[in-house]
């Protein structure tokens, strides 16, 4: 299919701009003057929209099919939600408005707060970072901030991380400043505490934690966990990544943790939009509120509600305005139309994950074999050994059976893993046809594996050069035209 | 009772839990410890019909008043640009709207193509080689380039101009701690930034941070302050305005290392600041340090053209604690939503809109001090859509009076800058009209001094 910039003829445009008469000349100093116009496309408002329409049926969404990616819960996306995030008052709300001429916007934004606060049990939210990774950041810079306070923060430099976490956690300990401490797993698929024992003392200032793993399992000693690092002094930090296993179930905040980040964009359905947007509230207790973001969103006395920049303890800021309120709009809206039955959307998850789980660990590996949360990972290690099928080719082939593939190759302790997700937001009859497709590529890379190495057999390209991009990349139309061989 | 985002029957539920081998849903969670589960029930207000829900949402949007119900003149940082109807279209695309990243590229070859046009279009409006796939905002991509710069220089002072908008300073300066950053401020002189000052500043700078137009609007010397950067081997960093590089220079063709920018005003509406996307671009020399996802073009195995995300290994996945930037999540919807509108402008629209933008705000500068009596604070400045201009008394209190006869004049300065209390920022877009702009003075001639 042709780029935009190849179908672009001079001369050609989609819009009309307004040119009021009788105005001043409009110039900039001639040594600022722009002298070679930038190559936009320039293209009729109908080819644009065939255009993007045409690259459209070429990508796959929740809206075309299942889409069991592991770690990234991948639910359906109401429509309701993309209506009000339009509605002139929240989308044409400039925000610097004054606090008068955006009570409604405030309202919204303390009362998903305080939502937040009773999800995950804790006392306080900042709903600023704009995605999980940057709710991480802001996490450890409260810690940071908690630990100079308390005239500490020379001494506690690390942080401990689990060998199974996302590559988020330890990108965001050196982006703060911080120093890796990595604790292995042990053979049930929890922290080894053990290991865990011998590497928490003064030093540290925090533990970054999933729960449930990566590997789709609650940590069964995540009481002892707690005493170990409350015991040492040391803050706890929940990465909520996978907080879709335990709404109304069991709460960060009586696991012991201290600061958790919510995905807004997994648990509460702000769709991901090919990679964003996300939002990252972080949710503290009480010790650590005086550090969070400005502005904090407030309920005053007389009911209305405001920006409260004074917080002189504050680490500052971390993204423009209040966050992403759009995202806060469909997310607000999601809640509130499951309510307390939050808890039933959870459950709902965790079944359906069992059940996948239940038909296919027989025809795959299963590293641990326990009952698993909202997600679980399998590994093709036998399919490798036994007919040289990996699990990138077993995800190849079943977007030929119209599935998108789980997550390959993570965490990273499992051998060729395949990490499954399949949301509460599924039919019993979508499940089954999964686990037929799975259980149907087992046999087929015993039987023939040419069906899965040459996959996928109809997609709009066949699988990419992955190495020949990172080689010699090309990131941008070179527009030049080639020149004749 | 069931959801109607939840789908099994009864016999499903009692099927799936045979399958599995328990007998109840609450022998899933097992492993919990006692001592963590949650025992009552989420306290929440009861479940909401779609009605229900939309009449609520209704209510609360009433109580804000936004652009369509107020003339405002608001800017400093978000603008009231007009978004055309083929942006809504595409972003409502199911397709793109409700897909994950696209780490699956024969699924995804809809959005890796489009982020790739995406960054050519960004490569094009800044004059850059390469840019990445967005970053979540104007603020923090700012802080990225911080990074950058560090990463490159193996210097440690950040040095930023004072009229560089004040939210990016912030952020910047939240972040610096963490990078091992300090962070300088150079004064503005009437305006703009004086180049010998930066220069003074720039010793032993990782990078010289400035912003064109500047916050107050002004057209900053910017090829000046860039080379005042490159001769202390500092890098140049231009934060821009993407509509007003229809009109002025493309950074990277007065020598800065990077450029970049809030994404907002082009193609996205402004939602009480987000989301929107951020978008970085750099010289090719700084590809490998580049933060979050970049596309890259090659072949599949029968040689036909594909795009994938590429040179991962900078990244948070592979690397690590090594990444270039914890990034993962970006905002890939809202520079999709960038994409079309700047397809939609193409070169003509794009040198058009700025005009028409340039041409309001003189129009509105002789309107304000002819028929408002009003003095501009730095008369001497060329401007480009904002400008900033003395209202005799506390602009907050302008503010206020001026909504009252349903106009919002402006953004008060006095909020971020010592001595600017009786100083508002007034923004104009191509929405303006030239009847809006008499309306304006006229508010103002009744409520300022």
């Amino acid at each position: 299919m042709k780029l935009i910039y190849e179908k672009s003829q001079a001369g050609r445009r989609a819009s009309v701009i307004p040119r009021p008469e009788g105005l001043p000349a409009a110039d900039v100093p001639e040594e600022l003057r722009r002298a070679e116009p930038p190559r936009l496309p320039e293209v009729p408002e109908f080819e644009l929209v065939r255009h993007f329409t045409e690259l459209s049926t070429r990508n796959f969404g929740i809206d075309n099919g299942f889409y069991p990616l592991g770690s990234c819960t991948m639910k359906y996306n109401p429509r309701v939600n993309e209506r009000l995030v339009m509605l002139p008052g929240f989308a044409q709300l400039h925000p610097h408005q004054e606090e008068d001429g955006a009570q409604g916007a405030l309202e919204l934004e303390w009362r998903l707060q305080e939502i937040l606060m009773e999800v995950t049990g804790l006392d306080a939210v900042s709903l600023q970072p704009a995605a999980g990774s940057q709710g991480e950041l802001t996490g450890l810079m409260l810690v940071r901030a908690y630990f100079e306070d308390q005239g500490e923060s020379e001494q506690r430099r690390k942080v401990v991380i689990p060998d199974t976490a996302h590559g988020t956690n330890p990108a965001s300990v050196t982006m703060a400043g911080y120093e890796l401490t990595p604790v292995r797993t042990d053979a049930r698929g929890n922290i080894d505490v053990e290991d865990l024992r011998g590497k928490v003392d003064e030093h540290t200032a925090a533990l970054m934690l999933t729960n449930p793993s990566t590997l789709g399992l609650f940590d069964e000693n995540i009481e002892e966990i707690k005493e170990i690092f409350h015991g040492a002094g040391a803050l706890m930090y929940y990465d909520g990544a996978n907080l879709n296993a335990v709404c109304g179930i069991s709460r960060p905040g009586d696991m012991g943790f201290d600061i958790v980040h919510i995905n807004l964009h997994k648990t509460f359905s702000q769709p991901h939009g090919g990679g964003g947007p996300g939002g990252g509230p972080i949710a503290v207790r009480k010790i650590l509120e005086p550090y969070l973001p400005v502005p904090a969103v407030v309920h005053k006395e007389d009911g209305t509600f405001a920006l409260d920049y004074a917080r002189p303890k504050s680490i500052g800021k971390v993204r423009g305005f209040t966050g992403p309120f759009g995202v806060f709009v469909r997310s607000y809206a999601y809640i509130r139309m499951y309510g307390p039955l939050l808890r039933e959307m959870s459950e709902t998850a965790v079944l359906n994950a069992n059940y996948v789980l239940a038909r296919l660990k027989d025809a795959y590996d299963l590293p641990f074999d326990r009952l698993c949360m909202h997600e679980f990972v399998l590994s093709a290690r036998s399919l490798k050994r036994d007919h040289g099928a990996t699990a990138l080719d077993v995800a190849k082939r079943l977007m030929d059976y119209g599935f998108h593939p789980p997550t390959v190759y993570f965490p990273l302790i499992v051998p060729e893993a395949l990490m499954i997700e399949p949301t509460e937001t599924e039919t019993k009859e979508t499940l089954d046809a999964f686990c037929d497709a799975m259980l149907a590529i087992a046999q087929e890379a015993a039987d023939d594996v040419t069906l899965l190495k040459e996959a996928p057999h109809d997609r709009p390209v066949r699988r990419l050069d992955e190495v020949r991009a990172a080689k010699n990349p090309v990131v941008k139309y070179g527009f030049e035209p080639a020149p004749v061989a | 009772m069931t959801h109607p985002f939840l789908a099994l029957t009864e016999s499903d539920r009692e099927e799936m839990l045979r399958t599995i081998g328990v007998s109840s849903v609450d022998e899933l969670f097992r492993d919990l410890p006692a001592g963590v589960r949650f025992g009552r029930d989420l306290d929440l207000e009861p479940p909401l019909s779609e009605q229900e829900l939309s009449a609520h949402l209704a209510e609360l949007a009433a109580r804000n008043v936004d652009t369509t119900r107020e003339l405002s003149f608001l800017g400093a940082g978000i603008y009231d640009h007009y978004v055309p109807a083929v942006v809504d279209t595409v972003m409502q695309r199911g397709e793109f709207l409700t897909a994950y990243t696209p780490y699956q590229p024969e699924m995804s070859q809809g959005v890796l193509q489009s982020i790739f046009e995406y960054q050519t279009a960004i490569c094009e409006l800044t004059g850059m080689d390469v840019s990445n796939a967005s970053g979540y905002d104007g603020e923090t991509v700012a802080a990225d380039a911080c990074y950058i710069a560090k990463h490159v220089t193996g210097r440690t002072k950040i040095v930023i101009t004072e009229a560089t908008n004040p939210q990016v300073r912030q952020v910047i300066k939240t972040y610096a701690p963490g990078f091992g950053l300090e962070v300088v401020e150079v004064p503005h002189r009437n305006g703009t930034t004086d180049p010998d000052d930066l220069a003074a500043a720039a010793k032993d700078a990782a990078a010289v941070f400035f912003q064109q137009p500047n916050f107050f609007g002004c057209l900053e010397p910017a090829p000046e302050l860039a080379a005042a950067a490159n001769d202390a081997d500092a890098l140049p960093i231009a934060h821009v305005d993407p509509l007003s590089l229809g009109m002025l220079e493309a950074p990277g063709r007065y020598g800065c290392a990077i450029a970049l920018g809030e994404g907002q005003a082009a193609g996205n509406v402004m939602a009480y600041g987000g989301p929107h996307y951020g978008f970085i671009a750099a010289r090719q020399e700084f590809i490998r340090r580049m933060p979050g996802r970049i596309v890259g073009e090659t072949v599949d195995t029968e040689g036909k053209r594909g795009y994938v995300l590429t040179l991962q290994t900078r990244e948070q996945h592979i690397r690590r604690e090594k990444a270039t930037s914890n990034i993962t999540t970006n905002q890939t919807l809202l520079a999709l939503g960038g994409l079309v509108y700047l397809t939609w402008l193409g070169p003509q629209g794009l040198r058009e809109v700025g005009e028409t933008c340039l041409a309001l705000a003189e129009h509105a500068k002789r309107r304000l001090q002819e028929r408002a009596g009003l003095e501009l604070l730095f008369a001497d400045r060329p401007t480009f859509k904002e400008f900033a201009v003395r209202v005799g008394r506390n602009a907050r209190d302008v503010v206020r009076d001026a909504r009252a006869l349903g106009v919002h004049p402006g953004y008060a300065l006095g909020r971020d800058y010592e001595g600017m209390d009786d100083v508002l920022l007034v923004a104009v877009t191509e929405k303006r009209t030239p009847e809006e702009i008499d309306r304006l003075a006229d508010v103002l001639a009744e409520v300022a001094r």
